[in-house]
């Protein structure tokens, strides 16, 4: 048969799609004998999506996305699916933080076809990206409608590069109901170049991922800069999956720790498309190695400085093959030989329950803990209440330490009933080593019979509370961006020295709001039974009832006398 | 004389070559369908449902063994069994006792799950009503080419299915969107298979041409799951699906066999229920069909030598290079924040300003009418 060879294109005027793809995991032992993992899986793409002709030549950077990215005029995407919440106090700050549930925000562009002046356009756009997204995803991101979308005026500015932020772009949402599985992750590591076959994703097994105390997995879309000079953007897609495993249901409670028992896997080549592949893992409590060891020993050191403190990290390169050994496969060992000592405190975290008895009225208190002994700074709370529970903002109070603390700023927009939820904004100074509580008393709504779920007696849930802020932090911060730095540390930018930026979300709240009774027996009988009882039973005496004069009894003397005389054969009195 | 017979014996041989070939030809093109759907659907909510969920994920695991991909198959699952937090394992789901197959997988994409497994969001995957934004793997886009394979399971009763404990389908609908798929001709053979209690009253209302059903119990029976894990501490199948799981591991994409092997699956000794089969609607005849013409997925590859001239790829043009210089945008910027200018409220007329209106009114009134009339108000 015919076997001429194909055409051959002139590679020279054929452009080279200039992306990057790297790919980290971070493990850091936890004081509790907990271990925490974070992998980042990071594709820059030098490209412009916005621009009139369309991108067709995809390389690393998956095509999804980008077609999600060029249709939807999208400037920025955050989407996260969580399993778990994160315990601050005892795990410390995670290195993206991410709310139960699933989190989704979005700034959109300001382009020709969709002015901001049609304020349903962007809207009407969210409605489809959130479809298409589910699509992606497999969840129930079509959930995400009117309801529970916000619009946040301060929070949630782009982390990206951009000289514009009108908020009129940006949309937040979450669905705190929101379930985490395999289904889940299956599409998210398609999205990777190398899928699960190579690099450091052959370890994201779900079945060790989701037997966890807490698993996060999350996309993050954003323009960067390409270099130091800052005039032309890249796009750059992080992909991160944060695991905390436990000591007790992982580890059978002895404390060592090894890729293969954390992920029933080890690691035998990095992915052939990454231009760096690495494993950190954190030793700087332990600079001598009396608390823990690890091994195989690895000579590359490096230090960075991320949430506020100079960190120092053993490196594990697996594009060397040296990483890998003789056994050709790498399964890196901690093993702790002391549990003293104690972790850095998280300088600020926040908690939040329900409180009140009752299905009518309740109240929602919100605490935030600044732990710095001397230092106070300011937070901003975001909170996000569905119409069901009606809030009584006549009611908030904000104390600090006993006393009045009065917000620099508050944005309240007020729900509409079935159409949007109620958003509160405030801008509260901690003061140092206190605790502030805010409180709002809210009322509970009876729904419609119709918008209610097959299992209501389960309750409706809440979503988490965000609060940003600038932390002071411990040791200067690095505010030189496009110095080569591990991915960890260059999620948040960093434009001071002295603080850094920090994300904290509280617990989701669970509320029982008043639920009829759908059982039907019982509303049947109950209906029946009183249809009867008084329809025929009325009917009935109506019918038969016959009225007859009667004399009232006597007294008790003369009845006494009247048996007497009963007695006697006398007729009565 | 021997080339003579040696020629016969060529010509027989190559007669009978051709015959072969022919054959395998008409059975490829015989069944008349290119291309393989399946819908498969669990409906009930709640952990002590764990064995519907698990019918369901056996039977998208076969179908997906056999050949027919993701995009191809609607998995819709009612609640969540593998990462329920009263599952002692995470992100499984067992068939057999002691968890010994795990159905649920590394590669699973359900489409539909939790709340949105409703009758309506069902009849409109059937029918292909949906709205227009719904993403592709949320859609059936079958043709006239299609076989469908429809798999049901959950709690049922004389006619009805229940959909998550809070609705119910009747057989009267599902006849219905059956024949509105055949109106607008969204299938060429459909199977559909359904394990619930009295699973036989559901397709004894259908009408359309070319289905056939198969149900795990007649009206009046109950269908029994079939064994409690301890560990689990739930039943993990019901009895007719356990037993077709294992029909269907022993089926592969080549294989012959026919839909009247499918009919003799768990007989009465082994599901305690009577499972029965409904085929007079279907044209051709259950002996001639094979169970990869539902289960498994046709895959026409056609081989050419030609070479294809592909075009060049477009190239993006460079734009100019933008004067100004970007930065990254300040994430808390305490003093904007403090000064930002209030949000547009909506205008209302000042305070006072109607009651001041009305005022007015009343009093230009009484004024031209006199004040007579003023009793009549007070």
């Amino acid at each position: 048969f015919d076997t001429s060879a194909p055409e051959t294109v002139d590679p020279s005027s054929v452009p080279q799609p200039k992306d990057d793809f790297q790919e980290e995991l971070v493990i850091r032992p936890l004081h509790s004998g907990d271990i925490y993992a974070s992998f980042q899986f990071r594709t820059v793409w030098e490209t412009d999506f916005m621009r009139g002709n369309k991108v067709s030549h995809y390389r690393l950077f998956p095509k999804s996305l980008g077609q999600v990215i060029s249709k939807f005029s999208v400037r920025e995407l955050h989407i996260s699916f969580t399993q778990g919440y994160w315990r601050t106090m005892q795990w410390g700050q995670p290195f993206q933080p991410s709310p139960p549930g699933a989190e989704l925000w979005v700034w959109f562009q300001d382009s020709a076809e969709c002015k901001v002046y049609a304020a349903g356009c962007v809207d009407g756009t969210w409605k489809e990206l959130t479809n298409v997204l589910s699509g992606i995803f497999c969840a129930s991101l079509n959930f995400i409608d009117s309801t529970n979308t916000v619009q946040p005026s301060a929070s949630f500015k782009p982390l990206g590069i951009g000289n514009e932020t009108d908020h009129r772009f940006l949309r937040y949402a979450t669905l705190p109901r929101e379930i985490v599985c395999t289904e889940n992750l299956t599409p998210w590591k398609k999205l990777l170049p190398c899928g699960s076959k190579a690099g450091l994703a052959v370890l994201l097994k779900s079945e060790k991922l989701f037997h966890s105390s807490f698993h996060s997995q999350a996309v993050h879309i954003r323009p960067v800069c390409q270099d130091w000079q800052c005039k032309t953007t890249s796009w750059e897609l992080r992909q991160t999956l944060n695991v905390v495993f436990d000591l007790h249901n992982s580890a059978q409670g002895k404390r060592e720790w090894s890729l293969f028992k954390m992920f029933s896997r080890t690691l035998t080549e990095a992915c052939p498309l990454a231009s760096s592949s690495k494993i950190y893992i954190d030793i700087t409590d332990n600079p001598q190695g009396e608390q823990f060891e690890v091994s195989p020993a690895t000579p590359l050191l490096s230090q960075a400085v991320v949430l506020g403190d100079r960190r120092t990290f053993s490196v594990y390169d697996l594009t060397q093959q040296i990483t890998f050994g003789t056994v050709r496969s790498l399964n890196l060992l901690i093993r702790w030989k002391s549990s003293e000592g104690d972790m850095l405190r998280p300088l600020l975290h926040a908690e939040r329950y329900v409180a009140g008895y009752g299905l009518q009225t309740g109240e929602i208190h919100t605490l935030m803990y600044n732990n710095h002994p001397y230092r106070s700074f300011p937070v901003l709370l975001l909170d996000s209440v569905p119409w069901y529970l009606r809030l009584y903002i006549h009611t908030l109070t904000v104390t600090s330490k006993g006393k009045d603390n009065k917000p620099s700023y508050i944005h309240y927009q007020p729900s509409k009933d079935r159409l949007r939820p109620h958003l509160l904004e405030m801008l509260v100074q901690l003061p140092p080593n206190s605790v502030t509580e805010v409180t709002v008393q809210f009322e509970r709504a009876l729904l419609k019979w119709t918008e209610y779920t097959p299992d209501p007696n389960h309750g409706f849930y809440v979503g988490s509370s965000v609060i940003s802020s600038l932390v002071p932090s411990i040791v200067a911060m690095d505010t030189n961006s496009t110095r080569e730095r591990p991915l960890f540390s260059s999620f948040f930018p960093c434009k001071e020295e002295s603080s850094y930026f920090v994300r904290v979300y509280t617990e989701p709240l669970l509320v029982n709001l008043p639920t009829p009774d759908f059982s039907m027996p019982y509303n049947v009988i109950c209906l029946t039974c009183t249809v009867v009882a008084v329809g025929y039973g009325s009917l009935y005496n109506l019918l038969t009832r016959s009225f007859q004069i009667e004399e009232p009894s006597p007294g008790l003397a003369k009845r006494i006398a009247n048996i007497i005389r009963k007695m006697r054969g006398v007729p009565p009195l | 004389i021997y080339l003579f017979t040696y020629f016969f014996f060529l010509l027989l041989y190559i007669a009978f070559m051709l015959f072969i070939v022919f054959d395998n030809a008409g059975q490829f093109f015989s069944s008349g369908h290119t291309n393989n759907w399946a819908v498969l659907v669990c409906t009930s909510r709640f952990w002590f449902n764990y064995r519907h969920v698990a019918n369901t994920l056996s039977v998208y695991r076969s179908v997906k063994r056999l050949g027919i991909p993701d995009s191809h198959i609607v998995l819709m699952l009612a609640d969540d069994m593998a990462c329920n937090h009263r599952n002692p394992k995470p992100a499984t789901v067992f068939s057999h006792k002691n968890m010994e197959l795990n159905v649920y997988g590394d590669d699973v994409e359900v489409d539909y799950r939790g709340y949105e497994v409703t009758v309506e969001n069902f009849l409109r995957v059937l029918t292909g009503r949906l709205p227009p934004s719904t993403p592709r793997s949320k859609r059936l886009l079958s043709d006239d080419r299609s076989n469908i394979l429809i798999y049901l399971t959950g709690h049922g009763g004389n006619g009805f299915l229940k959909f998550q404990d809070s609705e119910e389908i009747s057989n009267v609908e599902l006849a219905d969107a059956f024949e509105q798929m055949w109106q607008k001709r969204r299938y060429n053979e459909l199977l559909f298979i359904i394990d619930t209690c009295q699973g036989a009253s559901m397709y004894e209302r259908f009408y359309s041409p070319n289905l056939m059903a198969l149900a795990s119990s007649q009206v009046g029976e109950d269908s029994l799951s079939h064994q409690p894990d301890l560990a689990i501490g739930v039943h993990l199948m019901d009895r007719y699906t356990f037993y077709l799981l294992e029909f269907l591991e022993d089926i592969h994409p080549a294989s012959k066999t026919n839909m009247n092997d499918l009919f003799k699956v768990c007989p009465k000794s082994q599901c305690v229920s009577t499972p029965g089969h409904r085929t007079d609607l279907f044209l051709r005849d259950p002996g001639s069909v094979l169970i990869t013409d539902f289960f498994g997925s046709v895959r026409k590859v056609e081989i050419t030598m030609e070479t294809i001239n592909l075009t060049d790829p477009i190239n993006p043009v460079n734009g100019e290079l933008q004067i100004r210089k970007y930065s990254y945008v300040d994430q808390l910027p305490v003093s904007e924040i403090i000064h930002q200018k209030p949000k547009q409220k909506d205008w209302h007329p000042p305070d006072g300003f109607i009651l001041g209106l009305w005022t007015l009114i009343l009093l230009v009134f009484f004024k031209l009418y006199g004040m007579k009339h003023l009793k009549h108000i007070f």
